[in-house]
């Protein structure tokens, strides 16, 4: 059913640290491979080494520039998986009830021999989240991979989405985002985690942790600057010489 | 968004369909034998022809049945049950005009009902989408409606009824319209709550990929968007104005009438298709923000 569950047992979900992400792509790739290899219609490419490729992805990092009022800009890598919404729209308009929030742990996923292809899932999603594969007809998003986070066949460590294990920059944290004392709540808590899009009132679980405030740049960028000060302002030698020749030229003087 | 010619012909040939079988029901005209066998055959043509050119853009229209089981949240199996249902009434209705004579006036009058009850869920399919402010509003229900109206009115051959119905549909169109152009602004979405990057001006630096994705293809259609006013004064145009015009020239003879009517009907045809082309054309769908494009 394509009914919401108004609570769920457990709130899993990612925490996403802004702050770390050095946008090297790393998780997009491990997602990919996973979720290619593993549970559901494989993630497709059409025309992957033509000129004009393109995929299915669950999982993809967008980059940012932000320049503030005063001070240097700011470049943030940004990825970006399904939030599994509380208020999850992509599922309520789902027709076939294919789309579903699962009571137990609320990950948001897709039957995918129910789902007849329409959509509009996509269409209610507004982070771009989901999207249909071309060779399968059917809609992918991300699993928060089930497949692995209740896998006893995989050693502990491992029983992590990929994205998470792979992510060399420790920028992904997976945890239950609905207990107020879990490793999770209490980063979101300390670093003053927050939602995307919140006016849409969907009410995500994922969280991103803003990047933090920035050292400011002084004048002096290093300690041993006033040491490698230049010797001369003046060029000297031949440069010297064209130096003043050109400057000697009608119009030259600058 | 993506206008893709199968939800635009979908839309606008069940929007015109469903209309005339509100008159029908109604008994505007009341018309039995062959007349109401031509009547009736179009309508269905219109409505099960769009309903049919919707299936075409489904990954999946082997597993169609399973749209039916979640009206209970969703506005698409909504549309698919009253559909169903509005068809079914109005054929029995229609059996009783055609080879009994009969006017069953209250199975009329509840598939009268149930035909604009369908345009009502298909419009709130779109209505429903907070990610396309242009579409989140309630005049999006009453544009669908009122142009059901007015080309079913058009096409029953309801001469008083229908310069005023194509009247008002206009009118509620330019509203729409005006209404659509600061929608994207006034819903409050943007880079900065996109991004929760609000301490600075957030602009899109590197894309995920370099090549496109189904994002860009469904959500991010900017491809004839500056023909935008121009579309939109043919519109007017042809799906409104002329059809009135046409409706309402005082014509003395009974075949330049009949010729009449038919234009008005291409016409009016012609400029919705036109309409529902900017409707999908012209929406901007919140998830461009991430790729810094609208
Ligand atoms: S991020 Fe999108 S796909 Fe995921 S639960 Fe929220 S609305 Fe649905
Ligand atoms: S594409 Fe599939 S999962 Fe999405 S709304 Fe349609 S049937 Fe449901
Ligand atoms: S949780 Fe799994 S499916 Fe989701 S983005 Fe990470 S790797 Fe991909």
């Amino acid at each position: 059913m394509t009914d919401l569950p108004t609570t769920t047992e457990r709130k899993l979900g990612l925490v996403i640290d802004l702050d770390t992400c050095v946008g090297c792509h790393a998780c997009v790739i491990s997602c990919k491979g996973w979720n290619t290899e593993n549970y559901g219609a494989p993630l497709s490419d059409q025309n992957p080494y033509g000129a004009d490729p393109s995929g299915t992805f669950l999982n993809r990092i967008h980059s940012y520039e932000v320049q503030p009022e005063a001070g240097a800009a700011q470049l943030v890598h940004f990825p970006k998986s399904c939030l599994h919404c509380e208020d999850a729209p992509c599922v309520t308009v789902c027709p076939t009830g294919a789309s579903y929030k699962r009571v137990e742990d609320g990950i948001v996923l897709v039957n995918e021999s129910d789902c007849i292809g329409c959509g509009l899932c996509a269409w209610a999603c507004p982070y771009g989240a989901r999207e249909m594969d071309q060779a399968e007809g059917v809609m992918k998003k991300c699993t928060l991979c089930i497949d692995r986070i209740y896998n006893g066949n995989l050693p502990e460590v491992d029983r992590v989405p990929a994205c998470v294990r792979t992510c060399p920059a420790g920028a992904r944290h997976f945890g239950d985002l609905g207990d107020p004392d879990s490793d999770v709540s209490r980063l979101v808590a300390e670093r003053g985690g927050m939602d995307l899009m919140p006016e849409q009132g969907t009410k995500p679980v994922n969280k991103y942790l803003p990047p933090r405030p920035r050292d400011t740049v002084e004048e002096e960028i290093d300690i041993l600057a006033p040491l490698l000060a230049p010797v001369t302002e003046e060029p000297g030698g031949f440069l010297g010489w064209l130096d003043r020749a050109l400057d000697a030229l009608p119009g030259g003087k600058s | 968004m993506h206008p893709a010619p199968s939800v635009i012909i979908f839309t606008t040939l069940s929007g015109l369909g469903f209309g005339l079988l509100f008159f029908l029901g109604l008994g505007l005209p009341d018309v039995s034998g062959w007349i109401a066998f031509t009547f009736f055959f179009i309508a269905y043509a219109l409505a099960v022809g769009g309903l049919m050119s919707s299936a075409f853009h489904l990954g999946h229209p082997e597993r169609a049945l399973k749209a039916f089981t979640q009206w209970r949240t969703s506005w698409l199996s909504r549309e698919a049950c009253f559909s169903v249902a509005a068809l079914v009434v109005m054929g029995v209705f229609a059996l009783g005009a055609v080879f009994f004579d009969a006017q069953w006036r209250v199975l009329g009058v509840i598939g009268a009902v149930l035909s604009l009850i369908t345009v009502y869920t298909t419009s709130m399919i779109y209505t429903q989408m907070k990610t396309v402010p242009r579409w989140n509003t309630q005049l999006t229900p009453l544009l669908y409606l009122t142009i059901s109206l007015a080309g079913g009115a058009l096409l029953a051959g309801q001469e008083s009824l229908a310069p005023w119905l194509l009247a008002l549909a206009g009118g509620v169109q330019i509203a729409w319209w005006m209404r659509g152009d600061g929608a994207f602004a006034a819903s409050g979405t943007d880079m900065a709550s996109a991004t929760g990057l609000g301490h600075g001006k957030v602009r899109s630096f590197e894309p995920p990929h370099t090549g496109t994705n189904y994002l860009l293809r469904e959500f991010v259609y900017v491809i004839g968007r500056k023909h935008a006013l121009k579309i939109r004064g043919i519109a007017l145009a042809l799906g409104y104005a002329l059809p009135i015009l046409l409706m309402v020239l005082p014509l003395d003879s009974i075949a330049l009438k009949h010729a009449f009517a038919g234009l008005a009907v291409v016409s009016h045809l012609g400029g919705i298709a036109a309409s529902r082309w900017l409707f999908f054309a012209e929406a901007e769908h919140v998830v461009g923000l991430y790729y810094g494009k609208r």
